[in-house]
């Protein structure tokens, strides 16, 4: 069997006697669009800083590329081509657009060690952000405090700046949170563009946008995996339509 | 202000503190002393401004370094004889960079409160070693008998203290530049990366820790560097170069000035000293009032310091002559 792209193998998480991930075996295979999907507590937020390295398993192993990361520190991670977003937006709040993007990038590129030549003065670094921006339908905004933007474009600048480490692999946890749903159009399309070859694993409550993204589903209760399949299996199994139907009522 | 879209190239108001420090050495020859005061505590508030401005990390230890860096080049000419201004400088910024290293790579995991408590114990300790090893360093006497040899043997220090401004003048321009260069380069912008959010440089790659300590270890070699000026001109290194006091004194400098703006480095120890210069002779009992007050404005209503103010007030000014300008038209 080829390498996965990103794998845990029988992962726990227990804070206390809350059990947050209970014995999470998961597949991410390469250039995957993976969607975990869940009820609210259901621990995903949780999965994911467990996979980008923010929190410790209390027991079991991840898996990069086939090689064991559980050990490895968070940055190092990112280096080895893991990225991610965060559901709460994470930024630069008061840098320029292409200052966030360009942060990445000098990072993965090595730069930032750099005392002396002047960040500006980086034509490399700037040209590849400016490039990332077009690409996401930024470049009018790159010189715009982050704070003075729509929040929209904070969710796409959060994309940017993972899309700028190049990554393997790409955890977007909620991409679209929070976002009025007139606005989440673009979002949806910058998904849709994505390259190919990055594996995606995507957190998301709207239903509309996993499956329109999603070509893999798996369904988390309560720190378990409960089910995984093509999103008609998904939509399809009772079980899942319970826990939906159940919170909804509930 | 920094970052990879700002402008590197030097404006030509950053150039006045330069010609306010010449004409000032060629009007006030009687303040000269005072003067080289100021140069050292700028230093000094600069190395600060780099780690709190622009790295955002909290201390009430700075104090450790510029000790450290009095005593040693204090030491070495009045114990050893060693009165090479040049080997004093090296000497106290080499002992300063260890002890940054050494306690950066300790203390730099934690934040906030735990922080700032564990500089302060650093300080604190280094304080209680100075004031017992009194054969070393005049204990709680402070230690005399600090002599200079001219500098590259050619300029001696003289009475009215014009060498030593001068000294401290190059040494806080090459500091300057030195900095300055450091905050517009890709290292300057990836600290404040840091500063502004600590958990998304985590996520774009950093190893935030080892930058922090680095970053630690030069400033406190600056610091370091400002303490072995002191001695050197001061021919004196009393205890209270160490501890609470020095820290508090350079922080409250710093936030006068305003912090991560590079130039409240500058500002606020010209104005702190100052004030304490003439509140001191005017109200012996009561110049730390005057402080206190001047601080609890600041903080209340500018916090951006003195230059955060001046800030407001010239965008205050363009919006007016702008807003004049078109009703003008």
């Amino acid at each position: 069997m080829a390498a996965s792209a990103l794998e845990t193998d029988r992962l726990c998480k227990s804070f206390g006697a809350l059990t947050v991930a209970d014995n999470i075996s998961f597949r991410l295979e390469p250039g995957a669009r993976h969607a975990l999907i869940g009820p609210n507590g259901a621990g995903k937020t949780t999965f994911v800083n467990m996979l980008s390295g923010r929190i410790p398993p209390s027991s079991g192993r991840i898996l990069l590329g086939g090689e064991d990361i559980t050990k490895v520190n968070q940055s190092a991670r990112v280096r080895r081509g893991l990225g991610r977003t965060f559901q709460v937006t994470t930024l630069f709040r008061s840098l320029t657009v292409l200052d966030n993007v360009a942060l990445g990038i000098a990072e993965r590129e090595r730069v930032s060690r750099r005392m002396w030549k002047p960040a500006s003065r980086h034509d490399e670094i700037k040209d590849e952000a400016m490039a990332l921006l077009r690409t996401l339908g930024l470049a009018d905004d790159a010189r715009t405090v982050v704070q003075d933007l729509p929040y929209g474009r904070q969710r796409l600048v959060e994309i940017a700046i993972a899309l700028g480490l190049k990554p393997r692999v790409l955890l977007l946890d909620e991409p679209a949170a929070g976002v009025p749903s007139q606005d989440s159009g673009r979002i949806l399309e910058v998904l849709a563009a994505l390259p190919g070859d990055i594996a995606i694993l995507i957190i998301e409550h709207d239903m509309d946008v996993v499956f329109r993204f999603a070509n893999r589903i798996t369904v988390l209760v309560q720190g378990q995996v409960l089910v995984e399949g093509r999103p008609d299996e998904i939509a399809a199994d009772r079980r899942v339509r319970d826990v939906y139907l159940g919170e909804a009522h509930g | 202000m920094s970052g990879y879209t700002s402008d590197p190239r030097i404006k030509w108001p950053e150039w006045l503190p330069w010609i306010a420090a010449l004409a000032f050495f060629f009007t006030m020859p009687e303040y000269l002393a005072l003067g080289s005061r100021i140069l050292i505590y700028i230093l000094f508030a600069l190395s600060l401004d780099l780690i709190l401005g622009y790295a955002g990390i909290i201390t009430l230890g700075h104090s450790a370094f510029f000790g450290l860096g009095a005593y040693t080049a204090g030491i070495l000419s009045a114990k050893y004889g060693i009165n090479d201004p040049f080997i004093g400088l090296v000497a106290a910024a080499a002992m300063a960079a260890l002890l940054g290293m050494a306690t950066g790579a300790l203390i730099l995991r934690t934040k906030a409160l735990t922080l700032l408590m564990l500089t302060l114990a650093i300080t604190s300790i280094l304080y209680e070693i100075a004031n017992r090893a009194s054969s070393l360093t005049g204990g709680n006497d402070g230690l005399s008998g600090v002599t200079m040899a001219p500098i590259l043997g050619l300029f001696k220090f003289d009475l009215f203290g014009r060498t030593a401004f001068i000294y401290c003048l190059v040494a806080l321009f090459i500091g300057w530049l030195f900095v300055r260069r450091l905050i517009y380069s890709p290292f300057g912008a990836m600290l404040t990366g840091i500063r502004e959010n600590t958990v998304r440089m985590h996520a774009v790659g950093a190893p935030v820790y080892w930058r922090l300590v680095l970053v630690y270890t030069i400033s406190a070699t600056m610091a370091g560097i400002a303490g072995a000026l002191l001695a050197q001109v001061n021919q004196f290194v009393g205890l209270n170069v160490l501890g609470l006091e020095p820290s508090g004194d350079l922080l409250v400098m710093l936030i006068l000035g305003g912090v991560g703006r590079l130039y409240g480095a500058f500002v606020g120890p010209v104005v702190y000293l100052i004030a304490q210069d003439y509140l001191a002779k005017a109200y012996p009992e009561y110049w730390y009032l005057g402080i206190g007050v001047l601080l609890i404005v600041v903080v209340l209503f500018a916090r951006g310091g003195i230059l955060g103010i001046w800030d407001k007030w010239l965008q205050a000014l363009s919006r007016q002559i702008g807003s004049a300008r078109a009703s003008a038209r």
